[in-house]
């Protein structure tokens, strides 16, 4: 196998409070390989876009990484200063925000923003990095692209607007792309239309994506490799096609078992019962168990790594001794 | 844009025309100005003649169009204190207090906004703590106060600024004379105009904190940084220009308010301007000066408002009508 773009090494995101300090992220591990989509799904608050963010070196203070590594092939990028790693952004690793609406500077023009971006990393003169703008837009389907440059985001749809971010997020030709739910603000409709360009523009430039999302449908037609989360930590990483047709950690079972099918009607969808545990309230040993059909008594005293199976990676004691 | 000037200018006559009838009203409040004007021997025939020859028999609108042609002509007529007409007294003494206030006002607004962007940025140093708590002595401190207790410190125990008056002033022009041109009006002019222009400094400076850090926040700050974006272009590029946008309207608003309440300012400091004037006129029951001050006043703050509709259409593309319309 071809060495990994981004590697994550048992990552701790903490958020000081008062007294405790809250475990957003616990010891969570996995790769992503040059030109790979992956997708990282997971109920709200499962600290999928936390990942991004620590990734990226844009967590929210308080919160910080307080332990483990993130390698960039083979640089490692967690703890390099503000300077160097503001270089790294946009050039190396990009990200997309959910909004679109939100995500463009309301008082400047595309033009504007697209050519301070690509002046930013690439030695453009202002009538190249013009022309590498307008050139930019073409490629992720903005009409008239040469006309609208110099339009203000106000004067684009929402999908269209996220075409821009995309653009924008190119502009500066990264090797990873992290999008976080890049289509949850959109209308259906539309959401297709975005992830394909999405798709495409990384196919054609060969760059890894990290697709953070909580929308199967999207994960099953877009990604390569799936990650699970569940309360900041990894329950499965595996091939999409194993993990939306058969999932091993019961977690990833009660997920996929409650998407709604089209061809077959089923009187029920199947429910995880409960809620996943607050942050300072995380259980001993497996964070799922209480919520699982399976568990046994070790799920409630020791906590479970990542097993590495026939199929994949699965944080779960079922599956212990069955590692290849 | 064309139409939505003319709109804005209508609407700003609306309002000169509403105080232009509260002003005049004041003439009906105070008494008969016949008893002013006519000795004690006057005969109820005499008073008669006079009424009629000051128009003050005609009906009230008829007399309200007279009073606001006239005013549109900068005529208010006599001052009862001066025997002078009033708009020659203004004009003398205009320029006093737009001095002081557009220095006060250039003060507030430049270190308002300065300070404000400083302790945004920099919100856990121990500066900008120090600036932020200080700044709560502007914003609650009265005006009276803080002009008394600059000039004890600085003019009574060190000694080193007047307390009092415009200094030496140049005559630039036959009514106006400007303090701007010698050393001792710029050191008559420090008190007074860090007096007047404290409060709005202080109040901007927090507003501009406020915006920005809210601006900071932002979505589109976030992707910013996401792209790379050099530091200092996400702040001042980026973050500043949209977190200037709703601080247009209070600066304008504020700017108003120091012409207008340099009354205050300008007692402490005897500053011979129109607020002195004012609180004389006040004093007399100056009824023609005190209404022109009131319409001055007025005027002032109309074009204020009718210059930060024009500055927010220029700043804000969201508010600009694009011929190509916005396509969806």
């Amino acid at each position: 196998m071809t060495e990994p773009l981004l590697s994550v090494r048992d990552l701790v995101v903490e958020f000081p409070k008062r007294k405790t300090r809250l475990t957003a992220l616990d010891h969570v591990t996995f790769d992503i390989y040059p030109g790979e989509i992956l997708g990282m799904v997971g109920e709200s608050g499962a600290g999928k876009s936390l990942t991004g963010a620590a990734i990226i070196g844009l967590l929210e203070p308080p919160g910080h990484i307080a332990a483990g590594e993130i390698w960039l092939k083979e640089q490692r990028i967690d703890k390099l200063p503000y300077e160097q790693m503001r270089r790294l952004r946009g050039k190396r690793i990009a990200m997309i925000f959910q909004d679109p609406l939100t995500s463009l500077n309301p008082i400047l023009t595309i033009a504007d923003q697209l050519i301070e971006t690509l002046q930013t990393h690439l030695p453009l003169s202002d009538k190249d990095a013009r022309a590498r703008a307008i050139q930019l837009l073409d490629e992720v389907g903005i009409p008239a692209a040469s006309k609208r440059i110099d339009d203000y985001p106000h004067q684009f749809s929402g999908g269209m607007r996220q075409r821009v971010v995309i653009a924008l997020a190119l502009a500066g030709e990264p090797e990873l792309i992290i999008a976080d739910e890049p289509t949850t603000a959109l209308d259906v409709s539309v959401q297709a239309q975005i992830i394909d360009v999405l798709k495409r523009m990384c196919h054609d430039y060969g760059t890894a994506v990290m697709l953070v999302t909580h929308d199967m449908g999207v994960i099953a037609e877009a990604c390569d490799r799936v990650a699970v989360m569940y309360a900041g930590r990894i329950a499965e990483i595996g091939d999409v096609r194993q993990i939306v047709k058969d999932p091993q950690h019961p977690y990833t079972q009660g997920l996929m078992g409650s998407i709604p099918s089209l061809t077959e009607r089923v009187d029920r969808l199947v429910q995880i019962p409960g809620s996943m545990p607050r942050l300072d309230a995380i259980p001993a040993g497996c964070a799922f168990n209480p919520r699982c059909t399976q568990q046994f008594d070790r799920c409630k005293q020791q906590r479970p790594d990542l097993i590495k199976t026939k199929k994949g990676q699965v944080a779960c004691w079922l599956y212990d001794g069955e590692s290849s | 844009m064309i139409a939505m000037l003319i709109r804005r200018i209508i609407q700003a006559a609306m309002v000169m025309l509403v105080v232009a009838f509260i002003s005049f009203s004041l003439f009906q409040f105070v008494g008969d100005p016949i008893n002013n004007m006519v000795g004690q021997e006057a005969s109820q025939q005499d008073r008669a003649e006079l009424r009629d020859r000051l128009g003050l028999n005609d009906p009230i609108p008829i007399q309200f169009f007279r009073f606001v042609g006239n005013a549109v002509q900068g005529e208010f007529g006599i001052s009862y204190r001066m025997a002078r007409p009033v708009s020659d007294v203004i004009a003398e003494r205009l320029p006093a207090t737009l001095e002081l206030a557009l220095v006060s006002g250039v003060l507030a607004i430049s270190l308002g906004i300065g300070l404000g962007v400083y302790t945004a940025l920099r919100r856990d140093g121990w500066l900008s703590h120090f600036i932020m708590s200080s700044s709560l002595i502007g914003v609650s401190l009265p005006t009276f106060l803080i002009g008394i207790l600059l000039i004890y410190v600085f003019s009574v125990e060190l000694q080193w600024l007047p307390s009092f008056g415009r200094g030496e002033t140049v005559q630039v022009t036959e009514n106006w004379s400007t303090g701007l041109l010698t050393l001792s009006g710029w050191k008559s002019l420090i008190l007074p105009s860090i007096t007047l222009g404290l409060f709005q400094l202080t109040l901007l400076m927090r507003l501009v904190r406020a915006e920005m850090l809210e601006v900071l926040r932002t979505d589109y700050i976030k992707f910013a940084r996401a792209r790379g974006i050099k530091q200092r272009s996400i702040h001042f590029r980026h973050a500043l220009k949209n977190t200037l946008l709703p601080v247009i309207t209070i600066a304008g608003l504020q700017l108003g308010s120091i012409i207008a309440f340099a009354i205050i300012t300008e007692t402490v400091f005897q500053w011979p301007g129109v607020g002195l004037l004012f609180i004389n006129a006040i004093r007399f029951v100056d009824i023609p000066f005190m209404s022109a001050y009131l319409l001055l006043i007025a005027l002032v703050f109309v074009i204020i408002n009718l210059i930060v509709d024009l500055l927010y259409f220029a700043v804000d593309p969201r508010l600009r009508v694009t011929k190509r319309s916005a396509s969806r």
